[in-house]
């Protein structure tokens, strides 16, 4: 290009555009020739902008015409002043920002937002030091979590506070002037926060703070000094245990303000607790409150209510846990007066209470209550160490009562007993249904042979094809190492030697075993509905399996389910892991039977703890069945049984079981999927294919 | 040819000098109460919380010699109870560390035998009963374990994989001790003694340690182990600044998520 000529607009030089060309441009971009006005100002406007930033508003120009004439019109008029507050990046986010008003408000919001580019710009310097809660949450709850104590939630709210059990924190961080320090901020906050809850701010035993701070005529007053002098005395606790924090804290707030300082020393004694806060808000109540940036505000009245409720809950916990221990015996049987019970442990962690002068220790659920107790009483009222009698308020349950007396007496001991998912609740009910296992009585002999005479040609065909995926164990010769001398190599290796060749090392054999490692359990409904075809059909399956199985040399077991009530489930062993496929578990399956209902999640935990205790790779639990989970006369029939089956399906995925579902429920599509998962299920529709088809599915699943 | 068996055959480790170890409870008693009735050992404990020492301590404390395997998924029966290798013209037999433990009447002590395949464990079963009986197939020979030798095993029991279970059959031979992590006085004790570091020093990394102990389960499989503390005390020892040591030593060894280790950080600039 020779010098002195002027560049082409877009054209990728450098050089700078003329006004003239500038218009031209414009003229194009604006398609100004249609709204008969003029781009010579506009042009005249942008002459003296580098090249570059003559592009970029072209560029901008353009793409607000596709949006809105007028803002396209109004930006090269505002780009001189724009350039000079906005970098190139913002200034894009500038023009969208208006586009994005027009699209959200409106042409005269859109226009606005344009002119008002000032503002935009100061509003940049903030967001850049800004720091969102939702970019801190994970590690301030991780660092919540690493600091003791009970468990806090954490959440964004208007300003910093906690009611005890939640830490609110400001959805944006902006007070300080850079972003590092803002995330500081936030960390400080979270600490001082929680350091309120774990240190005695809302009271203890024999320490009333609503009834304390009653005293003060101007209550918001008083409140604000508190959270001052609290973040005081919390600030030595910290330090104590946690220098590190404490000294990133220290270098945030600077030096105390002048009003604190003659405070400081009473609160920084390391005896000192809310009293001493009380104590001294009496001296400086009437003045205002200095502001640290940390110290966020005080709800006693929120907080308080939580506190009690709390307090209320972890009593009856502590006392239903002290109650399970005495039935279950470790507490002597004797006169009707209470065992003496004394709480044992160091500081502020009783794991152990003392029961007629034994030791016992607490339950998990029992230790946190009293844990809590200590965190907010400093102490166990010694209400709490009283046994829950038998009519105690049980907080896990709702009263249900009248339903359940129809149920028929449960026998004596069960063999044992599962935890149930309610959804209403989103809690287990624990040790709630009662789980008996029964070895089925042997059946007709006969029935097996049958099955298989009158499938001969479909077995011969599984058995054939099934045995071509069986694993192998080989035996490598010639490996460096390995268990066993590989003859043959050995006497290669001698006669290369007495020739004078180079004798090879490698003169060892190496077991290498191709092993599929797969235990699979076979989960069979013995519900009532089954009675009739879908039994002969399950029946079927079953010898088509084991003969598949057998073939494949895969470890599995045959279970079948049914049951009445929580108190009563059953579950029937068919075939063990550990036994062979033989004459008696032939006649156990021709012995399978329809009999009661369909309590799924009871049988889904119990025989995924069974395929747990195998040592396979993988773990298969397949469910052969007819319907949806189902019980008599208690709310386990819809979506309770389905939820509460979905959820012992996930707690065996997460131990490593895979669940699979064969139905003939053709309605079954809408619960499966959401029980087993889009791929976890096959309907079948008609139940003679059951036998065909069960074999096929499980090569699927299982190769 | 002496020469080459003796470099091949597994040494076992006599110690001379007491190794440190800070009893915890009456897990001494226990051990020298199952070595004179001739019962074998099962340690269970998260990692890094002694339980290595422990034995390296009571093979000392017993004065007997000590043969360690640390069990891995592909560790044969042959690794353990020995083969027959070539040396110049001749087929030598070498004893593995298990059958070299039951000759000398040492403590053979397989660490972390969940890692080692189930058809490899099942070989100390005769061991671990009262038959006390070591079989060595390829040689035809059955070798009945002296008095003092002892078979110690240990596992985590924190590991989350379904596959790494101990089997009952196994399990239930052994009398098993618990470990864990010691009070926070002892660990610090142990940290300052190990670590090399002054007590405010331990009772911080002891500090850190907890902190981290509660992030258990919430990303962390395990949180920091006495061992760590030790790590990081030694850099400390060494000059290091302490927070710089403690992000190498724990925060870094805990975890490789970025998000995870940026948590671990800030437990560590919250302590020190």
């Amino acid at each position: 290009m020779a010098p002195g000529r002027e560049e082409r607009p877009g054209g990728g030089g450098t050089r700078r555009l003329s006004a003239a060309s500038l218009e031209e441009r414009l003229d194009e971009v604006l398609f100004a020739a249609q709204s008969r006005r003029t781009t010579t100002d506009l042009a005249r406007n942008l002459a003296d902008l580098p090249r570059v930033q003559q592009d970029m508003v072209l560029h901008w120009t353009e793409v607000a015409t596709q949006t809105y004439a007028e803002v396209a019109w109004l930006l090269p008029k505002l780009a001189p002043r724009a350039v000079g507050l906005l970098d190139a990046e913002h200034f894009g986010t500038w023009v969208l920002s208006a586009l994005d008003a027009y699209d959200r408000v409106g042409a005269r919001e859109a226009m606005q937002t344009l002119r008002a580019v000032e503002a935009y710009a100061a509003s940049l310097e903030r967001v850049a030091v800004a720091v969102d809660f939702g970019q801190e949450e994970m590690r301030l709850s991780r660092l919540l979590q690493g600091l003791s104590g009970r468990p806090l939630g954490l959440r964004a709210g208007v300003s910093a506070w906690t009611d005890t059990e939640t830490l609110y924190l400001p959805a944006r961080m902006d007070l300080l002037p850079t972003a590092d320090e803002n995330r500081r901020l936030y960390k400080a906050t979270t600490a001082l926060l929680w350091a309120q809850t774990r240190h005695g701010t809302f009271g203890s035993a024999d320490l009333d703070l609503e009834s304390a701070l009653s005293r003060f005529p101007d209550r918001e007053r008083a409140l604000e000094w508190l959270a001052v002098l609290e973040a005081v005395r919390l600030e030595a606790v910290i330090a104590d245990e946690l220098p590190g924090l404490a000294a990133e804290i220290q270098a945030l707030r600077g030096p105390w303000p002048d009003a604190l300082m003659p405070l400081v020393p009473r609160l920084h004694r390391p005896d000192a607790t809310l009293a001493d806060s009380l104590a001294l808000l009496e001296h400086c109540a009437d003045t205002e409150a200095p502001a640290l940036p940390h110290c966020g505000r005080l709800d006693p009245a929120a907080a308080l209510a939580v506190r009690s409720e709390r307090i209320a809950r972890d009593i009856q916990v502590l006392r239903k846990a002290l109650a399970v221990m005495k039935a279950a015996g470790c507490m002597k049987p004797g006169g009707d007066e209470e065992p003496l019970v004394t709480a044992q442990g160091a500081g502020d962690a009783p794991a152990q209470v003392k029961i007629e002068g034994d030791l016992q220790a607490l339950p998990p659920e029992g230790r946190a209550a009293a844990r809590s107790l200590v965190q907010d009483l400093g102490e166990i009222p010694p209400e709490c160490l009283v046994p829950a009698g038998p009519g105690l308020y049980d907080p896990e349950a709702r009263p249900r009562q009248a339903e359940e007396k129809d149920e028929p007496v449960p026998p004596p001991a069960c063999d044992y007993r599962y935890d149930e998912w309610d959804y209403h609740r989103h809690a287990y009910r624990k040790l709630w249904c009662h789980l008996y296992e029964h070895e089925v009585r042997e059946g007709d002999s006969n029935y097996v042979p049958e099955v298989k005479q009158r499938y001969a040609g479909l077995i011969a065909q599984i058995r054939r094809r099934f045995e071509a995926l069986r694993g192998e164990t080989r035996m490598l010769g010639r490996q460096p190492d390995g268990e066993e001398i590989d003859v043959d190599a050995q006497v290669e290796a001698r006669s290369d030697r007495k020739s004078g060749v180079e004798p090879s090392s490698r003169l060892f054999c190496r077991r290498v075993r191709h092993d599929r490692s797969l235990a699979a359990m076979f989960m069979v409904d013995m519900s009532g509905s089954t009675r009739g075809w879908i039994n002969d059909a399950e029946r079927e399956a079953l010898v088509m399996l084991c003969e598949a199985l057998e073939s494949l040399g895969d470890a599995y077991a045959i279970y079948g389910f049914s049951g009445w009530t929580r108190t009563r489930c059953d579950i029937y062993r068919i075939k063990d892991f550990g036994q062979a496929y033989d004459e008696r578990v032939k006649q156990r399956i021709a012995a399978i039977e329809a009999k009661d209902y369909t309590r799924m999640g009871v049988a889904v935990r119990h025989l995924t703890a069974i395929l747990l205790q195998q040592p396979a790779r993988h773990r298969l639990l397949i469910t052969l069945s007819d319907g949806r989970p189902d019980d008599f006369g208690d709310e386990y029939r819809g979506q309770y049984g389905i939820e509460d089956t979905r959820r012992a399906l996930q707690e065996a995925h997460a131990q490593g079981v895979r669940g699979y579902c064969v139905t003939l429920d053709r309605h079954g599509a809408d619960y499966l999927r959401h029980m087993y998962g889009p791929a976890g299920y096959t309907v079948l529709d008609d139940v003679k294919k059951l036998p065909l088809k069960v074999a096929d599915i499980y090569r699927r699943l299982a190769t | 040819m002496t020469d080459i068996i003796a470099t091949l055959a597994p040494q076992l480790e006599h110690l001379e000098k007491e190794p440190y170890y800070h009893p915890i409870g009456d897990e001494v008693a226990l051990f020298e109460a199952a070595y004179a009735r001739r019962l074998p050992v099962l340690l269970k404990g998260p990692t890094g919380c002694g339980k290595t020492r422990f034995v390296e301590y009571m093979a000392w404390r017993l004065k007997r010699p000590l043969a360690t395997v640390a069990c891995h998924d592909d560790l044969t029966t042959a690794d353990l109870i020995g083969r027959y290798l070539i040396v110049g013209d001749e087929t030598v037999w070498v004893d593995g560390p298990l059958t070299a433990a039951v000759r000398a009447g040492a403590i053979c002590y397989l660490d972390e035998i969940v890692e080692a395949r189930k058809d490899t464990t099942v070989v100390i079963h005769p061991l671990a009963d009262s038959r006390r009986l070591l079989a060595v197939d390829k040689r035809g020979e059955l070798l009945s374990a002296p008095d003092d030798f002892m078979l110690v095993i240990s596992y985590n029991p924190g590991y989350q994989s379904v596959l790494k279970e101990i089997k009952p059959s196994t399990r239930q031979r052994f009398v098993a001790l618990d470990f864990d992590y010691p009070e926070p006085a002892v660990e610090a004790a142990i940290v300052a003694r190990e670590g090399g570091v002054d007590a405010d020093t331990a009772r911080r990394l002891v500090k850190l340690a907890e902190l981290t102990r509660n992030l258990k389960g919430a990303g962390l499989d395990e949180g920091a182990s006495t061992r760590l503390l030790v790590h990081a005390g030694q850099l400390i020892g060494a000059g290091v600044a302490p927070a710089t040591a403690c992000t190498a030593a724990v925060a870094r060894a805990l975890s490789d998520d970025p998000d995870m280790t940026g948590s671990l950080d800030d437990l560590v600039h919250a302590v020190f």
